[in-house]
């Protein structure tokens, strides 16, 4: 490769090695890998520890990816921001759905809910907005860790605990799902948070196709499903406002 | 049977428009077009009106083709328009005689100044129930009778035409020279209890009645549209935050809706009769339909809301966008006691006091930029406490909820601040756009899509509801403290400013 400069060459081998599956490495460990002397890999590493694109963990003292690439890869967006531009797709497809819409981003592998349509009845409903809810358990903690591996090994190193006989609880069964998630640019959850509740989500995203959030509908297992499971008119309204709010934000240019 | 749908125009002043609305006035389609702002000198601002009335029917026929509609599937268009902009034009031509001159545009001041100077600022406020102020038409048209040649003449032969927007557009569509009661009555011309022109205002302010349109209802069949739009009834108009008030369905006297904007309008359903405000605000007709009696409202602006937040992001530039201010406001647990009076151009309802300049009051070593974020959001709900305080002791009711609209309701913070103040539940809607949605209400309900008025009120569904939670005594000393930061706007401007000021 003419003309390309070798300490960026293996600064990024180091970040590759870093992003795959085992995510922690000393300096030994991508030392081997590598091929290369560990004063060289040493030294690689610690100019990318200072740009805030490696972390060193105190007690293994082993590596990882920083918070300002990670940043960088899914590509923050302030929940207010995002409450704002998606506010009238929001309300469209609470009144389509007849159900109530709210959106989330990640937080610590939860859904943080940046903003709640109520159900379009007028029933007694209460804003959750700031809430908190299990991204295992959830279409909208789906959906974003369909799309963020780091919070997914996180979420499953932290244990996943039942709410309901419905949740998945088995790693290997979760990282399926959201696998499937991804492919097919949607999530369901069937009574796996709250019996007898069910919610759907398809995620946002930004003109760089990085997944900043994820918009979605829950309500009753009745409403929301039949015998095939979720209704499909539902998973296309979803779907559909999900792509209004990406195309908004730019992530797609027709 | 087919599905059918109400075209809204909603001609703005940034933008025209068009929404299509179904049955249960969900929106189906989205069109919008900007025009130019035209700047011919300081304080002056202008519209082209031919400009406006070709991007008018280009948004009604992109709002077709993108729902994959035609004319036949539209049972009749409703107008919402930007109120007190005045055109002149000519009655055999169309042609306008110059650009509208636009709300925004002071160039009457003078001529303001000369009408108040004899009775003061409230001389027409009985008649209009309008305190005088360069926003309204009928100082526009003087000004235009005055600086054109010969225009006073052909005015009084009746060969040149005035309209606001509503009226240029529906003389545009269907030939017929007619405007909106709503509309009317922000021209400073209209007798407020008959709904007519008065000769005491049209003799004050030289306006010869034969260039007036006909003062109809904001629903009902003004004519059907020829050319493009050809057989389109057109069967329904509002001046804009008429259209929210309708919109919003605020159809039962001490319901209220405040749009929360560059500026904010709330305005009061008041019932059957006008009430004269003793505390500085408007009196206007709320909406007339058909036959039935109008419904009059009381009306508090305020002109600096969601502009303080864009001054915070372009003049301070501590956030990157709007609503990032949320995000900055939410770092801190209050507002460390520091108040922000955004008096950019004086203080209006309910003070009026035109000497009054921004202040940020309660400065501290503390204060950090999370608290003047939080001060910046909290300046618009106290003004409207202030509004809301007026209309109460004008209307002699309380109000018991307030229903928003407006960009800034995206802010969850502010929305549940403006619950805490008031003391009253703050409730959204589900759609948004409650312009358009009142014009189409308006529209649907002129050709009897909809049956009546209370039939609307099955559309209206709560979006989000902030319910009050805030301790009377911290509301309290948090509304004294505020008092005081206006307190200390005052007397600002000095003889010798204008220079500076202007």
């Amino acid at each position: 490769m003419p003309g390309s400069i070798q300490s960026i060459e293996r600064a990024a081998a180091i970040l590759r090695l870093l992003s795959g599956r085992s995510r922690r490495l000393g300096v030994g460990e991508l030392a081997g890998e590598l091929g290369l002397p560990k004063g060289t890999v040493h030294g690689i590493l610690r100019t990318l520890q200072l740009v805030g694109f490696v972390e060193q963990d105190a007690e293994s003292g082993k590596y990882q990816l920083g918070a300002a690439l990670l940043h960088m890869g899914s590509s923050y967006l302030d929940g207010n921001e995002l409450r704002t531009r998606a506010l009238n797709w929001a309300d469209s497809l609470a009144a389509r759905a007849n159900e109530s819409v709210r959106i989330g981003t990640l937080h610590e592998g939860q859904a943080l809910v940046v903003h709640h349509v109520f159900r379009p009845d007028n029933s007694r409903q209460a804003l959750d907005v700031g809430a908190l809810l299990p991204g295992y358990a959830t279409a909208l903690g789906k959906v974003l860790l369909a799309h963020n591996p780091y919070a997914t090994d996180a979420v499953i190193d932290a244990g996943l605990s039942p709410f309901t006989p419905a949740t998945m609880v088995d790693a290997d069964a979760l990282r399926a799902e959201l696998n499937e998630v991804r492919v097919r640019g949607w999530a369901a959850d069937v009574e796996e948070l709250v019996e007898g509740e069910v919610s759907l989500a398809a995620p946002i995203q930004d003109r760089r196709g990085a997944t900043v959030g994820a918009i979605g509908i829950s309500g009753p297992i009745e409403r929301l499903a039949n015998s095939e499971g979720p209704r499909s008119e539902l998973i296309s309204y979803v779907r559909e406002s999900a792509r209004a709010v990406s195309r908004d934000l730019g992530a797609i240019p027709w | 049977m087919t599905n059918r749908y109400i075209a809204s125009i909603d001609q703005g002043t940034a933008s025209s428009r068009c929404l299509l609305f179904d049955e249960r006035g969900r929106i189906v389609s989205v069109a919008q077009k900007e025009h130019h702002q035209i700047f011919p000198k300081p304080g002056w601002v202008e519209h082209d009106p031919g400009e406006i009335w070709q991007n008018v029917l280009e948004v009604v026929q992109e709002a077709l083709a993108k729902a994959q509609l035609t004319l036949s599937d539209i049972v009749a268009v409703g107008i919402a328009n930007q109120r007190e902009t005045t055109v002149v034009w000519d009655r055999a031509t169309g042609e306008p005689v110059q650009n509208a001159i636009n709300w925004q545009d002071i160039r009457t001041d003078h001529l303001i100044h000369e009408l108040a100077s004899e009775a003061g600022q409230d001389r027409f406020r009985e008649r209009s129930g309008l305190p005088l102020a360069t926003y309204f038409s009928g100082p526009k048209i003087r000004w235009l009778l005055d600086h054109i040649p010969g225009l006073q003449e052909r005015a009084e032969a009746g060969d040149v035409l005035f309209g606001t927007m509503d009226a240029w557009l529906i003389w545009n569509l269907t030939g017929r020279h007619v405007t909106d009661v709503t509309n009317a009555g922000r021209t400073m011309l209209m007798n407020l209890q008959t709904l007519e022109w008065d000769d005491v205002l049209l003799d004050a302010l030289g306006v010869p009645r034969a260039m007036l349109p006909e003062i109809r209802p904001s629903a009902e069949v003004y004519g059907e549209a020829t050319g493009a739009l050809a057989g389109l009834p057109v069967a329904g108009a509002l001046g804009d935050q008429h259209a929210a008030l309708f919109g919003q369905t605020c159809f039962a006297p001490g319901e209220a809706k405040c749009t929360y904007g560059t500026g904010s309008f709330l305005l009061l359903n008041t019932g059957e009769q006008p009430v004269t405000s003793a505390n500085g605000l408007i009196t206007t007709v709320g909406y007339k339909i058909g036959d039935a009696p109008p419904t009059y409202a009381l009306e508090g602006s305020i002109a600096v809301t969601g502009a303080l937040v864009q001054w915070f992001r372009d003049n301070v530039g501590v956030i990157g966008s709007a609503p990032e201010i949320e995000t900055l406001a939410r770092t801190v647990e209050d507002n460390g006691g520091c108040y922000f009076v955004p008096a950019f151009a004086g203080l209006f309802a309910p003070h009026w006091r035109s000497d009054a300049r921004g202040v940020i009051a309660g400065l501290t070593g503390y204060i950090t930029k999370g608290h003047l974020a939080r001060a910046v959001l909290e300046a618009t709900a106290w003004q409207t406490r202030e509004v809301v305080e007026a209309m109460n002791s004008d209307a002699g009711f309380e109000l018991k909820t307030l229903r928003v609209d407006g960009g800034m309701t995206a802010n969850n913070l502010l929305m549940q601040f403006l619950a805490d103040v008031l003391d009253v539940p703050v409730v959204r809607p589900i759609v948004a756009e409650t312009v358009s949605l009142g014009a189409a209400y308006a529209a649907g309900v002129g050709v009897g899509f909809w049956p009546d008025i209370e039939s609307l009120r099955e559309n209206w569904h709560k979006a989000a509801e902030w319910i009050p939670g805030m301790d009377s005594a911290v509301r309290d000393k948090g509304y004294r403290k505020w008092r005081k930061a206006v307190q200390r706007t005052l007397d600002w401007v000095d003889d010798d400013d204008d220079d500076v000021t202007s």
